[in-house]
């Protein structure tokens, strides 16, 4: 494959008057994994969201396979499957319907049979099978998190973009999600992904980018750019003036 | 208003009272009388609804109340009209008032499906109370007169109609104008901000809703001289949800509204009657239908202003964002050379002691212990999800701490309302702005200056505070002027880039004369230039002695400013000291970048 | 009180509440899904009512053409949406609206219960996705209230229709069944065990499509979060066109039901809509259970309290309605601002 899975080219996108992209371009090629860093406000749900088409875009250009992309429901139904920063988890339904619905999106273009793929997504999170009858709305936060990764997983998605997978989890649940990442990874998934935790996201992928104040601050292969300072800078803020190193 | 505007409208007014009445023929003063009386009823649905966003399908009840007190007391008890009045609105005004007790603390549709549990209510006891002889109802009202006078005819039952609307009109004119006029704007959406500036924003929901049942219970009582008979028909839940419409077509949010909507109403109302039958052959509800539908398309298609009015959806942003030589034009503020750094801190002004809060199973703030001093900025930062915002929620007294203790210069606010808090001293701006975005910046600003006046809404309605208010807009402009935002003064505050309007929302806080300052993310979406001037600003209040705590993501402009630095994650303080030292502490550095997996 | 005479009024009171409660959960269907509190219902429960009174009087009903000119309308829109949904408007609303005119045409002479019923269904059902479609979905993100005020516009648009429809008389829906069934010495009329048993079936049909179809699950999904649902690849307007079915079918069947126990006129269904909503309210616009009892108190309450000639029935249904709303205002957060 040539093209990039997904290519986006000075991406401008906001909220009211309020600019917050400005002017991003990046790609992801296909079967890599490439991970958006940044501090907080720099951007990188806005531009989950504009990539989705969940926000306007301003202005710039969103290539997905190719082709322009367009509704938020066109590019589900070509395959790119998004798990929000917030989860959207349906919270009064059980495990096992929640991703019997990451289904639903394979069920319009007729295939019956959601069994395999649940058995899938069970073996690559056993607790969710002990829990499968179980609300949604009474699992602890990584189970939900790992819920909401399953059931994007259902919809056997061409491409996955997870906004901040680690939210909120503590240590240990965060690593087990990771190693989840790397085995999709290594499936040869294409992910995008954006994470607040710089260290796990260039970990286990391929490509990153330095998101800050909405421009891209630096880029580079992954294990390359682990190294860079500039993202201490980005994180920590430059070193005072004056006070020495 | 100038004078010669002033006396144009008062020679204006005279004449429409004296002459209309008299000049037109009987059946347009009947029709007159009418738009008369349901637009004092739309008035305070402007009121109520379009400026304080509460919604009401519920006050003919109000219109309905007036007029059976008056016509049992002139009719059955031969009591002189102005006694019916009086009555009247006791009657309403009291059970309004009972009714905001409960009404006062509600959302959005609540109030509105509350309203209507009312309004069906008395229908229903307006139908069924045998002295309110049902749906026979009363005929033989006597006229309404004034210490022998009577009203016999029409034509001056109208004349008083019409000065009651110029009188209610001028009032409610009045009252937007002043002080309270404000705080009642932000009932609408920005109440937090209200609070935060020292308003009683359930008090003042109250006194509005009040207000409103009033101006409808005067039309009832005006009504019933007027028609001499009722009945409940004019009183059930479809007359109300008729007002609704009549504001909602006039345009919800300006007081011309009310007298246009009843017009466009009333009379079209009363055309489609004649002539649709005469179309069509057959005799139907049609008005109420066309009536409905073109609602419904105005619902759906008009300009943002009378839909936005209720929706909660976000507004569609602009095609192209604002061009951004706005930049360029933000004044820097009115600072002299860098000034001298005060080198010790002053007395503390506010101090955490392990303060802990708990959403159900979360703990968002466990243990959280600093203190600010006067001459110092100090900065809390942290993570997502690290509980920054839930702490200044507890300290500005929106939320209240589930352990630990807040005091506040000295005194402990831990349980204290937002509003009492601002009386003392702390202001706050938000971290997504909450300005009224069609008012103008000077009002803007003089929102808060809102604990300086005292001046209530009957001296505003007869415009007896004028002297107050003159002092309250010349603060604001001092304060405005301070941040150097005295050349848009008059421009409408939604209409500045968001980089002024969080300095807008700073000199609102400075109006309060705090000494304790509370920032949420002032530099977020800001351009490098704004950063620059906002943090010469802090700067020169810290030199001022103002104490300055801000929750802020843009570590370039932490570590630059702030003396201080307060790092929390997971709900905890993990660091705190001066920015170098935060800067290299490896605890910090973990809970930014991340642990490895 | 004489037993026979409560045993009456008990059963008078549980027909009507379990009308009411087919109303409650159509209110909370709709609800749920799309956020409008669909106050009209009860307007299309009059028009099930009077729609199959003048079928089985041998007319061609209003809602009828109605639905003609709204499905035209919707077929015209949909020519203009690609092919796909092009051909589902020609199948939706274009073959479907024909047959049934036919239909119509063909059976309203032979005046046969059975045929007015199910060709009052077959009108009215329809109206609900197109009121949705016209109404509702150009606005469907604009907040709770302004929904509730348009619904409430909209409730003025169908009575003025119905008064056009049918004129003011008051109508009789035929009867399913003019048999008594007699327990011991009392005795229960067929019509009402009709009523008991469509809405005891219907529950019991919901229930499971809500709970084992996917198509149930993915409306529960959209009621339950929308951007889940969307990501999920649920089209929001689809399961907001099913709940509104569902609602209007609901409204069709109770009006067909309740209207051959008690001739309506036009404008008689708004109130008992209103009767179903106060259902709805007690259960929180969420709990189907607690809705269910609601509807029955209310039924009952207002049964026996019309034997002794109180006519403050109303007063208090709509007075309770009052601290009712206030609780769940308050369980549900204070007032919000604007973000």
């Amino acid at each position: 494959m040539n093209a990039p899975l997904l290519e986006i080219e000075q991406l401008r996108a906001g909220y009211g008057h309020v600019e917050v992209l400005h002017g991003v371009s990046m790609a992801v090629p296909e079967g890599r994994m490439v991970a958006i860093v940044g501090p907080n406000g720099a951007g990188k749900t806005t531009l989950m969201n504009a990539v989705m088409a969940l926000l306007p875009r301003w202005s710039g250009a969103v290539r997905y396979r190719g082709a322009p992309a367009g509704t938020t429901e066109a590019l589900v139904a070509s395959g790119a499957v998004m798990v929000p920063e917030r989860r959207a988890l349906f919270a009064d339904m059980s495990v096992e319907d929640n991703l019997l619905l990451g289904f639903y999106r394979r069920r319009r273009q007729r295939e019956r049979d959601a069994r395999p793929s649940m058995r899938e997504v069970f073996q690559l999170f056993p607790r969710l099978e002990e829990r499968r009858r179980q609300r949604a709305g009474t699992l602890s936060g990584g189970e939900r998190q790992m819920l909401a990764l399953g059931r994007a997983l259902m919809g056997k998605p061409v491409l996955l973009l997870l906004d901040e997978p680690s939210l909120g989890l503590a240590p240990l649940i965060v690593r087990e999600i990771f190693r989840v990442l790397a085995e999709l990874r290594a499936r040869g998934l294409s992910i995008l992904l954006v994470e607040q935790n710089v260290r796990a996201a260039l970990q286990v992928s391929d490509y990153g980018y330095v998101l800050e104040t909405g421009e891209i601050a630096a880029e580079g292969p992954s294990a390359e750019l682990a190294e860079n300072p500039r993202i201490h800078e980005t994180y920590l803020g430059q070193r005072r003036r004056g006070a020495g190193e | 208003m100038t004078q010669g505007r002033h006396l144009l409208a008062v020679v204006v007014a005279v004449l429409a009272i004296v002459a209309v009445p008299g000049l037109l023929p009987a059946f347009y003063v009947t029709l007159f009388g009418y738009v008369g009386l349901a637009a004092l009823v739309a008035l305070g649905l402007v009121l109520l609804t379009g400026i304080s966003g509460q919604t009401s399908f519920g006050q003919a009840s109000f219109v309905g109340l007036a007029a059976y007190a008056t016509t049992l007391l002139t009719k059955f008890a031969d009591m002189p009209s102005v006694v019916g009045l009086l009555a009247g609105l006791a009657v309403t005004g009291l059970t309004a008032w009972l009714l905001g007790l409960i009404t006062a603390r509600l959302s959005g549709h609540f109030l509105a499906l509350v309203s209507v549990a009312w309004g069906l209510s008395f229908f229903s006891l307006f139908g069924t109370l045998p002295w309110l002889h049902g749906f026979n109802g009363i005929g033989n009202i006597p006229p309404m007169g004034l210490g022998g006078l009577m009203a016999e005819s029409r034509r001056i039952d109208l004349a008083v109609i019409i000065a009651a609307v110029a009188l209610l009109m001028v009032m409610s004119a009045n009252l937007l104008d002043s002080r309270m006029g404000r705080a009642i704007r932000t009932l609408n959406g920005a109440r937090l901000m209200g609070e935060s500036v020292g308003i009683d924003t359930v008090r003042l929901s109250r006194t509005v809703f009040v207000i409103a049942a009033l101006y409808a219970g005067l039309s009832g009582f005006l009504f019933a001289h007027f028609q001499r008979f009722i009945s409940p028909t004019p009183f059930s839940l479809g007359a109300s949800i008729d007002y609704l419409f009549m504001v909602i077509i006039g345009g919800a949010e300006w007081l011309w509204g009310a007298p246009l909507g009843a017009a466009i109403v009333v009379v079209l109302r009363d055309q489609f009657n004649d002539w649709v039958p005469r179309l069509t052959g057959q005799a139907g509800n049609y008005e109420a239908l066309v009536f409905a539908i073109v609602v419904i398309v105005l619902l759906q298609r008009a300009p943002e202003g009378l839909l936005a009015l209720f929706a909660r959806a976000p507004r569609r942003p602009p095609r192209r964002p604002p061009p951004s030589s706005e930049a360029a034009k933000i004044a820097p503020p009115a600072v002299a050379a860098a000034p001298v750094r005060v080198t010790q801190p002053g007395p503390e002004l506010l101090a955490l002691d392990c303060i802990s809060r708990r959403f159900g199973g979360l703990l968002a703030n466990q243990d959280v212990s600093f203190a600010v001093h006067a001459g110092e900025i100090v900065a809390l930062i942290g993570p997502n999800g690290a509980g920054k915002t839930t702490l200044f929620n507890v300290i500005s007294g929106v939320l209240e701490p589930s352990g630990g203790r807040v005091r506040l210069f000295g005194e402990t606010s831990s349980h204290e309302p937002t509003r009492r808090i601002a009386a003392r001293g702390l202001a706050r701006t938000f971290q997504h702005v909450k300005l009224l975005p069609s008012r103008s910046v000077l009002e803007n600003v003089a929102l808060g200056a809102h604990l300086s006046g005292r001046a209530g809404v009957l001296r505003a309605m007869l415009r007896l505070d004028r002297s107050e208010e003159a002092s309250i807009l010349a603060e604001a402009r001092v304060q405005a002027a301070r941040v150097g935002l005295d050349h848009v003064l008059e421009r409408p505050a939604g209409d500045l880039p968001l980089g002024q309007q969080r300095v807008v929302e700073i000199a609102r806080a400075l109006c309060l004369r705090p000494r304790l300052l509370l920032l949420d993310e002032p530099a977020a979406g800001l351009r490098l230039a704004e950063k620059q001037n906002l943090a010469a600003l802090l700067r020169q209040l810290r030199a001022e002695n103002m104490g300055v705590l801000l929750v802020e993501h843009d570590m370039d402009f932490v570590m630059q400013l702030a003396d201080r630095v307060v790092v929390m994650d997971f709900g905890q303080k993990i660091a705190e000291g001066p920015p170098e030292r935060v800067q290299a502490d490896p605890a910090v550095m973990e809970a930014y970048l991340g642990g490895v997996v | 009180m004489d037993p026979f005479i409560f045993f009456s009024l008990l059963q008078d009171g549980i027909t009507t509440g379990a009308i009411y409660l087919l109303l409650a959960i159509g209110l909370l269907i709709v609800f749920s899904v799309t956020r409008v509190i669909f106050v009209p219902q009860g307007d299309l429960l009059a028009f099930g009512t009077l729609t199959a009174a003048g079928l089985q009087a041998g007319r061609l009903p209003g809602t009828l053409w109605l639905l003609d000119a709204l499905a035209a309308l919707a077929l015209a829109h949909s020519l203009f949406q690609g092919r796909r949904a092009a051909l589902r408007g020609l199948l939706c609303w274009g073959a479907y609206p024909l047959v049934v005119t036919l239909l119509a045409r063909g059976l309203a002479p032979l005046m046969l219960p059975a045929a007015s019923i199910l060709l009052t269904l077959a009108i009215v059902t329809p109206l609900g996705p197109l009121i949705w479609r016209f109404a509702f979905r150009p606005v469907a993100d604009a907040s709770v209230l302004a929904l509730l005020i348009l619904a409430m516009a909209l409730h003025f648009v169908l009575v003025g229709l119905g008064l056009v429809f049918f004129g003011p008389e008051e109508a009789s829906a035929p009867t399913l069944s003019d048999a008594s069934v007699a327990i011991g010495n009392l005795s229960v009329s067929g019509q009402s065990l009709w009523v008991l048993g469509c809405c005891a079936l219907l529950v019991i049909l919901l229930r499971w499509f809500f709970g084992a179809t996917i198509h149930g699950k993915a409306l529960r999904a959209a009621a339950s979060d929308r951007l889940g649902a969307r990501l999920c690849g649920i089209d929001t307007a689809e399961t907001g066109a099913l709940a509104f079915g569902l609602a209007a079918f609901i409204a069709a069947l109770a009006g067909v039901l309740i209207g051959a126990l008690t001739p309506l006129s036009y404008d008689a269904g708004f109130e008992i809509g209103l009767k179903g909503f106060v259902a709805a309210i007690i259960g929180g616009l969420a709990s189907f259970p607690v809705a269910a009892a609601g509807a029955i108190l209310v039924g009952v309450l207002e049964s026996v309290g019309s034997f002794w000639a109180s006519a403050y029935r109303d007063v208090i249904v709509f007075t309770l309605l009052i601290p009712v709303l206030v609780w769940l205002s308050l369980r549900t957060g204070t007032a919000e601002d604007r973000a």
